[in-house]
C-alpha cells in the first residue's frame, strides 16, 4: 500500500532526479519473527560494538518473539537493566581517531539511506555486499558503493574476501568513468546464498528497529480507514437528506 | 426548550452575545447555495490548524529543544524527537499527524488560493478578505520554516543555514540582521531556541488572530460563489437572499463529508507513507544535525520550492549589489504580489465562467509554470534547469503584472442575475 501509494505520487518527481547514479539491489525485507531474531543476533554480535543504537532498548526485543530472559541471556552484552538503550562503550571522539569519522547511530539508519535509487534497505543489502580488500586502505578494506569508507569489512569471517576489478570506462561525455566490479576471493564461512540471507535478516532487522511500530501503524490504519469510509457513507447520506429541499 | 434552559441562556445572552453570534455566523449567515468542491477548503484549512495545535499542544511535552549532545553523542533535541516515536505512547501518531499537517496544511491553502483566483473572490468588496488571506499565507510559511529547524536533523539544520544567510545579502544592515536572527554567528542552540519560541507561541497567536480576522471579514460581506455574482442583490419577501441558504445546517453538514474525505487521505499518507515518499519528511533528515557535514544537496520542503526556484532564477547582479539579494527580493515580491490581485483584475465579471478564453490560456499557462518552479527548486541547479526557471519566473509575475492589460481585453460572457446552480 505505502510503495504503491508513493510510486503514484512521487514517481514522476524521481525519475528526473540528478547525481551520479547509484546501482542498488533489491533487499528482500522480511518481517518474520525468525528473521528478525537472526537479525537481531547479527546486529548485536558484529554491528553493536562501534555503533550503537541509543534510541532502542533492549526490552523492545521482545516485540520480535523473544522473552525477556533470552533477550538478557542472549543479546544483553552492553548494559545492565533490560529497559536500558543499546548503547556501546566507545567513546566517540576515540572512535574519530580510529576511523576517521565517529561510527553512526544505526537506530535510524535504514530511515536515513533511502534516496531516489532506492529504499534505505536496498542500500544497506548492497553496502553489506559490496566490500572488497584494498590494501591501500588503513583497515585494508574498501566499498563499491561507498567509496573509502572509514569502516571495515566486520562480516569479514562470514562472507570471506571480494577483490575488485577496476575498468576504465568511457561515460559517453569524454570523461572516463572507474568501473568496479566484485568477484570472489578468500571464502568465508557461509556460501553466497547463506550471505545474502544472513544480511537480509541483518537489514530486516535495522529497518525493524528504525520503526518497530510500523507494522501496528499499518494495522491500525486500516481500522482507521474502514471507519472514516463508513462515516464517509453516513455522512453523505446525512448531507442528502438534509439539502433534499434545496434546488 | 424548557423554561429553565430558557433562563440560563436569557441570563447569559444579556452578559454575553451567544444567540446572536450563533445565529450571525451560523443558522442566520446566509451562504450561496452553489457551492461546489472548492469550496471545501475553507474550513479544512481550519481543521488542519486545529489538528496542528492540538498535536503541537502534546508534542511540547516531550520535545526539547537542545542543541547539545547527549551522553551518545545525540543532540539532545533530535534524540527527543525519536523518544516520542518510540518510548511515548502514542507519540509516534501525534508526531505523524504533526509532520504530515504541515504537509496538508499547505495542499489545502494552495487549493483554497486557486478557488480564489478560479471565481475571483478576491474582488471587491472582498479585498480585505484577500490580503488577510495573504498574511495568513506568510505567517504559515514562517511557522513552517520555524518548525522544521526542531527536529534539527540536517535538512533542518543546513536548510535554515541557507535560508537565514539570505538575509545577510541585504546591503548595509543584512549581516548584522541575519546574526539577529540566528541569536549567533552560525545555525545554534540559540537558533534552535528562539525558532522554537517563535514556533510555539509567537506566530501561532498571529496566524489565529489573522484567520479571525479572515472570517469575521468574509461574514461581514458574505460568501463569493462559482458563479461570482452577489446573492445579497436579490433578497426575498423574508429580506434574506433568494440564492442564500442558513450556513446551518445546509454547510455544516456539507462540510462534514468534506472533512471526513479529506481524513480518508491524511490517514493514508500518516498510517502508511508518512515519509510521503521523502517529500513529508526528507530521508537527510534522519541524520542527526552536524554543523561540520554539509550535504551534497539542501532542497527545501516541497511546498517552499516554487519560491525558492524564484529566488535562484536572480543570477544577475543589479545597482552593483549582490544576485542573491535581488533573488530575496524576487522571492519576496512573488507572495506579496498575491496581496495586490484585487486591484490587478479589471475584468467585468469575476468568475472563470464568464470570462474568456485568453483568461483561461493565462491561468492554465500560470499554474503550469508554478508546478515548473516547484519541480525545478527540489533540484540541484544546472545551466539548463535555471533558464528554465527564469523563463517560469517571468511567467509567474507576468500572470499578476499584466493582468490589468488581459483582463480588460478578454471577451467576456454576460454574468447571470442569479445564480445557475
Amino acid at each position: 500500500m505505502k510503495k504503491l501509494l508513493s510510486a503514484l505520487l512521487f514517481a514522476p518527481l524521481l525519475a528526473l532526479a540528478s547525481g551520479p547514479e547509484l546501482h542498488l539491489d533489491k533487499a528482500p525485507v522480511s518481517t518474520d519473527p525468525a528473521a528478525l531474531q537472526n537479525g537481531a543476533k547479527i546486529f548485536v554480535n558484529y554491528c553493536l560494538n562501534c555503533h550503537g543504537a541509543s534510541y532502542m532498548r533492549y526490552n523492545r526485543l521482545q516485540e520480535i518473539g523473544l522473552s525477556e530472559q533470552m533477550i538478557k541471556d542472549n543479546l544483553m552484552f552492553t548494559a545492565d537493566k533490560i529497559g536500558e538503550p543499546m548503547r556501546i562503550a566507545m567513546q566517540r571522539d576515540e572512535a574519530k581517531v580510529f576511523f576517521g569519522a565517529a561510527p553512526p547511530d544505526l537506530t535510524v539508519i535504514s530511515r536515513s539511506r533511502a534516496s531516489e535509487f532506492g529504499s534505505g534497505a536496498d542500500w544497506l543489502y548492497t553496502y553489506l555486499r559490496s566490500f572488497y580488500r584494498d590494501e591501500s586502505r588503513p583497515t585494508g578494506w574498501n566499498n563499491k558503493i561507498f567509496e573509502n569508507v572509514g569502516m571495515p569489512h566486520v562480516l569479514y569471517e562470514l562472507q570471506g574476501e571480494q577483490v575488485a576489478k577496476v575498468e576504465q570506462k568511457d561515460d559517453g561525455h569524454g570523461a572516463k568513468i572507474k568501473e568496479i566490479s566484485l568477484e570472489p576471493g578468500k571464502p568465508g564461512k557461509l556460501s553466497k546464498e547463506e550471505y545474502d540471507k544472513a544480511t537480509a535478516d541483518l537489514v530486516s532487522y535495522l529497518v525493524w528497529m528504525g520503526e518497530p511500530m510500523a507494522e501496528k501503524r499499518k494495522s491500525i490504519g486500516t481500522g482507521v480507514i474502514a471507519f472514516l469510509g463508513l462515516l464517509f457513507v453516513l455522512s453523505y447520506l446525512l448531507k442528502k437528506n438534509f439539502w433534499k429541499d434545496i434546488h | 426548550m424548557t423554561t429553565k434552559s430558557q433562563a440560563v441562556l436569557d441570563w447569559i445572552d444579556a452578559r454575553f452575545p451567544l444567540t446572536s453570534t450563533i445565529k450571525g455566523h451560523l443558522t442566520e449567515y446566509y451562504a450561496p447555495k452553489n457551492f461546489n468542491f472548492w469550496y471545501f477548503f475553507g474550513s479544512l484549512a481550519l481543521l488542519v490548524l486545529v489538528i496542528q495545535i492540538v498535536t503541537g499542544i502534546f508534542l511540547v511535552m516531550h520535545y526539547k529543544p537542545d542543541a547539545s549532545l547527549n551522553a551518545s553523542g545525540v543532540p539532545v533535541a533530535f534524540a527527543s524527537v525519536e523518544y516520542i516515536m518510540r518510548d511515548v505512547p502514542g507519540g509516534w501518531i501525534i508526531r505523524y499527524m504533526h509532520s504530515t499537517g504541515a504537509s496538508a496544511f499547505f495542499i489545502v491553502v494552495y487549493l483554497h488560493m486557486f478557488r480564489g483566483l478560479l471565481y475571483g473572490s478576491y474582488r471587491k468588496p472582498r479585498e480585505l478578505i484577500w490580503i488577510f488571506g495573504t498574511l495568513i499565507f506568510l505567517a504559515l510559511m514562517a511557522e513552517a520554516f520555524m518548525g522544521y529547524l526542531l527536529p534539527w536533523g540536517q535538512m533542518s539544520f543546513w536548510g535554515a543555514q541557507v535560508i537565514v544567510n539570505l538575509f545577510s545579502a541585504i546591503p548595509v544592515i543584512g549581516p548584522d540582521l541575519s546574526v539577529v536572527i540566528r541569536g549567533d554567528f552560525v545555525v545554534s542552540d540559540a537558533t534552535l531556541n528562539r525558532f522554537f519560541s517563535f514556533h510555539v507561541i509567537a506566530v501561532p497567536l498571529i496566524l489565529i488572530g489573522l484567520v479571525a480576522a479572515h472570517i469575521v471579514a468574509l461574514h461581514e460581506v458574505g460568501s463569493n460563489n462559482p458563479d461570482g455574482v452577489e446573492i445579497k442583490k436579490k433578497k426575498g419577501a423574508d429580506g434574506h437572499p433568494l440564492d442564500g441558504i442558513p450556513f446551518h445546517p445546509y454547510y455544516t453538514v456539507k462540510d462534514i463529508v468534506g472533512v471526513v474525505g479529506f481524513l480518508i487521505v491524511f490517514s493514508f499518507i500518516v498510517f502508511f507513507a508518512p515519509e510521503g515518499g521523502g517529500y513529508f519528511l526528507e530521508f537527510n533528515n534522519f541524520i542527526p544535525a552536524d554543523p561540520l557535514k554539509t550535504p551534497p544537496h539542501i532542497a527545501p520542503v516541497w511546498y517552499f520550492t516554487p519560491f525558492y526556484s524564484i529566488l535562484r532564477a536572480v543570477t544577475y547582479p543589479l545597482l552593483g549589489i549582490d544576485a542573491k539579494f535581488w533573488g530575496v527580493v524576487a522571492m519576496g515580491a512573488a507572495v506579496v504580489i498575491i496581496a495586490f490581485l484585487p486591484w490587478l483584475d479589471r475584468s467585468p465579471v469575476k468568475s472563470i465562467r464568464y470570462k474568456g478564453g485568453l483568461f483561461k490560456l493565462i491561468l492554465t499557462v500560470f499554474i503550469i509554470a508554478f508546478f515548473i518552479l516547484g519541480y525545478l527548486g527540489v533540484l540541484p541547479p544546472t545551466p539548463g534547469r535555471t533558464l528554465v526557471s527564469q523563463i517560469c519566473s517571468v511567467i509567474y509575475f507576468g500572470f499578476f503584472l499584466l493582468m490589468p492589460w488581459y483582463s480588460k481585453i478578454d471577451k467576456c460572457k454576460p454574468e447571470p442575475d442569479r445564480v445557475t446552480g
